[in-house]
């Protein structure tokens, strides 16, 4: 049987070096969808191929790897990412945002700001901001390099005309560096303001759709709005059950089948970190008293 | 309370563990065999090797196996496997011209050259259950016919008059396009849609090849020919000067013979639509060739109005490994978006109450 062994981050070095060209390029023209030649990764397309092909590509052994998933450590995609590359790789790997050198993420930005040194790497579904208004890739290239957004404008303001706002509460357009409109991937709109001037590099990879693109360390990203109609983040207000916070997004968890709700963060990390700092919320005595059995 | 929305590493391998133990099955029932599945289930081997793109029997039985008979878990199985391999080179073009045919049929005309050869197939077979297979069974020794042999192709008797348009000629100097190692541009040439066709689902292009027969970009087709049986893989060793033969593998081809009304510049004549695949496929190589024939409409400068035409869908919805990840990408956790969208949704629901409440006394006071 025609069994093979597995390079250092499982994609072989010629494939690595395709993609760290498409990754440079996509540095150098921020905002800009570069097509790559992805390959076939042992986990299913829209399962975070992308993510996971850019993260191999810039993995060093020394680096320190933090893999989230709708701001957890603990969802299972992200179990299985991280493990993967603990196996294929052998690289140290953290729950802690300050901790890690690459963190590969899925529909959240960690709370913590992010420092210089540090790559976020998207996982992208559909990186083409302007594919629900036209399907056709031929048509939205050159929209793109003609700059032509006024379609994109046009759906924003015939939501402010039907809804008196933007409807648009995830996966948010942006523009970066003046110049390219880019879906920021599905996270919330909440996160949208920490790529605008973020110190660490973010890289996004879509692997079914062969794209990568980027935001240098320090790029200026704008959520698109009109004047009268700024944009605006939403977070539901209420503070954390678990640490207080009321700043953080969260997920709503509910509790009982008699509608009750508790709201706690949905990044882990922050959360936790905030209760070992001695923060509490109002349902904190629970998993600490867990946490002391076990 | 907050944990057990958590997805444990634990969990994950029980899952695991537990798939293993229903792969096996009632462990009283002897295990399947690699060999059983490739001499047995043959021709779902020879779809896995198709649309996984590698010749490799062993493997694609292993894959069924492991997919528990998920032919296109099995597909995508092959697929990873494919994507970490090193490529030597290309082989040169396969010559079905010289295949030795164990099927061959046309039905463009009542005898060709060579003959019409029925082969193992299907076809007029009564779909009636054959309980005699429930037992085991020993069946027929088949009646031994006519060594294999090499026979003319049905569009290169055509050819001779000039009826139907010449096969293109393969440039030699050009290297051959491939859409797993460079990405994908649209317009895309012949070589790069016959390459996803090749690899793409056989039920979508079942559907979409079905689709223009029923009039969605009707494209007159006629089998033209569908042959089976062994061709010659060679390839060009440098070090060597020459093309040396790796072996003969089964393959199938079909060649549809389509209607063509001829435009300002061209004479009318027929034209081409093909299909290639490893094994016995004739389901796949025939709607093969109808997609491939209905993608033409650019180049011969038809009106491109039906799903089949456009090749932007085609291509970029074929892949089943793709499309099963995408749809079942859906299964992963979106809590996060689901929480914009709440947000939004109460927003929106509770402007709306406020508007209706408001409209309301108005409209009392008009009474």
């Amino acid at each position: 049987m025609n069994a093979t062994t597995y390079n250092f981050a499982y994609l072989d070095e010629q494939t690595k070096r395709m993609i760290r060209r498409a990754i440079l390029k996509a540095i150098a023209i921020p905002g800009y969808q570069v097509p790559f030649a992805s390959r076939e990764m042992p986990m299913p397309y829209g399962w975070g191929t992308g993510g996971v092909q850019v993260t191999a590509s810039i993995l060093g052994p020394d680096d320190v790897l933090k893999v989230i998933d709708q701001g957890s450590d603990d969802t299972t995609n992200a179990i299985s990412i991280r493990k993967f590359f603990a196996k294929t790789a052998g690289v140290a790997t953290t729950t802690s945002t300050e901790e890690a050198s690459v963190i590969q993420t899925r529909h959240r930005i960690p709370e913590a700001p992010l420092h210089a040194g540090q790559v976020l790497v998207y996982q992208v579904p559909i990186p083409e901001p302007l594919r629900f208004l036209e399907p056709r890739e031929t048509e939205t290239r050159r929209m793109h390099a003609l700059g032509e957004y006024g379609l994109m404008h046009v759906k924003l303001y015939e939501d402010i005309a039907r809804f008196g706002h933007i409807a648009t509460s995830y996966a948010y357009p942006v523009k970066v560096n003046a110049r390219y409109v880019m879906d920021p991937s599905p996270t919330p709109k909440f996160d949208n303001p920490k790529m605008d001037n973020c110190a660490a590099l973010q890289l996004f990879g879509a692997g079914r759709e062969k794209r990568i693109y980027a935001i240098p360390p320090h790029t200026t990203v704008v959520s698109l709005d009109f004047e009268d109609h700024p944009f605006s983040r939403y977070r539901f207000d209420a503070p954390c059950a678990l640490c207080g916070a009321d700043d953080s997004y969260l997920d709503e968890i509910v509790t009982d089948d008699r509608g009750s709700r508790m709201y706690v963060c949905s990044d882990t990390d922050y959360c936790e970190g905030r209760q070992a700092a001695g923060h509490h919320g109002t349902e904190s005595a629970a998993p600490h008293k867990e946490r002391a059995h076990g | 309370m907050y944990v057990a929305v958590k997805g444990g590493e634990r969990a994950i391998e029980n899952a695991h563990r537990l798939l293993g133990h229903e792969r096996r099955g009632d462990r009283t029932v002897p295990e399947l065999s690699l060999v059983q599945i490739s001499e047995q289930l043959g021709l779902g081997v020879d779809r896995v090797m198709t649309e996984g793109s590698l010749y490799d029997r062993e493997l694609a039985a292993l894959a069924i196996k492991q997919a528990r008979g998920d032919l296109i878990e099995a597909i995508f199985l092959v697929r990873a496997f494919r994507a970490t391999l090193s490529r030597f080179g290309a082989t040169e073009p396969v010559n079905t011209g010289a295949m030795l045919v164990r099927r061959r049929i046309s039905s463009t005309f009542k005898d060709v050259p060579g003959g019409q050869v029925l082969g193992p197939t299907f076809d007029y077979t009564h779909r009636l259950l054959d309980p005699t297979l429930a037992e085991s069974s020993e069946p027929d020794a088949p009646v031994t016919g006519e060594p294999l042999a090499a026979m003319p192709r049905v569009t290169d008797i055509l050819g001779q008059d000039g009826l139907i348009e010449p096969s293109p000629e393969a440039d030699a100097d050009a290297p051959v396009g491939d859409l797993t190692r460079e990405p994908l541009n649209f317009p895309a040439d012949r070589d790069l849609r016959l390459q996803n066709l090749a690899r793409a689902d056989e039920g979508f292009l079942l559907a979409l090849g079905y689709s223009t027969q029923r009039g969605y970009g009707r494209s007159h087709p006629f089998a033209g020919e569908i042959r089976f049986g062994e061709v010659e893989i060679e390839f060009f060793a440098e070090d060597a000067g020459f093309a040396v033969p790796l072996g003969a593998i089964p393959m199938t081809e079909c060649q549809m013979v389509n209607q063509f009304k001829g435009s300002a510049t061209e004479a009318p004549c027929f034209t081409r639509g093909y299909g290639l695949a490893f094994g016995q496929s004739e389901r796949k190589t025939m709607s093969m060739a109808l997609v491939d024939r209905s993608l033409r409409a650019r180049e011969l400068s038809e009106e491109i109005k039906a799903p089949a035409q456009d090749e932007e869908f085609v291509m970029s919805h074929s892949d089943n490994v793709q499309a099963t990840g995408f749809v079942e990408h859906l299964k992963l956790p979106h809590y996060v978006d689901f929480q914009s969208e709440l947000g939004l949704l109460r927003k929106l629901r509770a402007e709306f109450l406020e508007a209706a409440a408001k409209a309301e006394p108005m409209q009392e006071a008009a009474e």
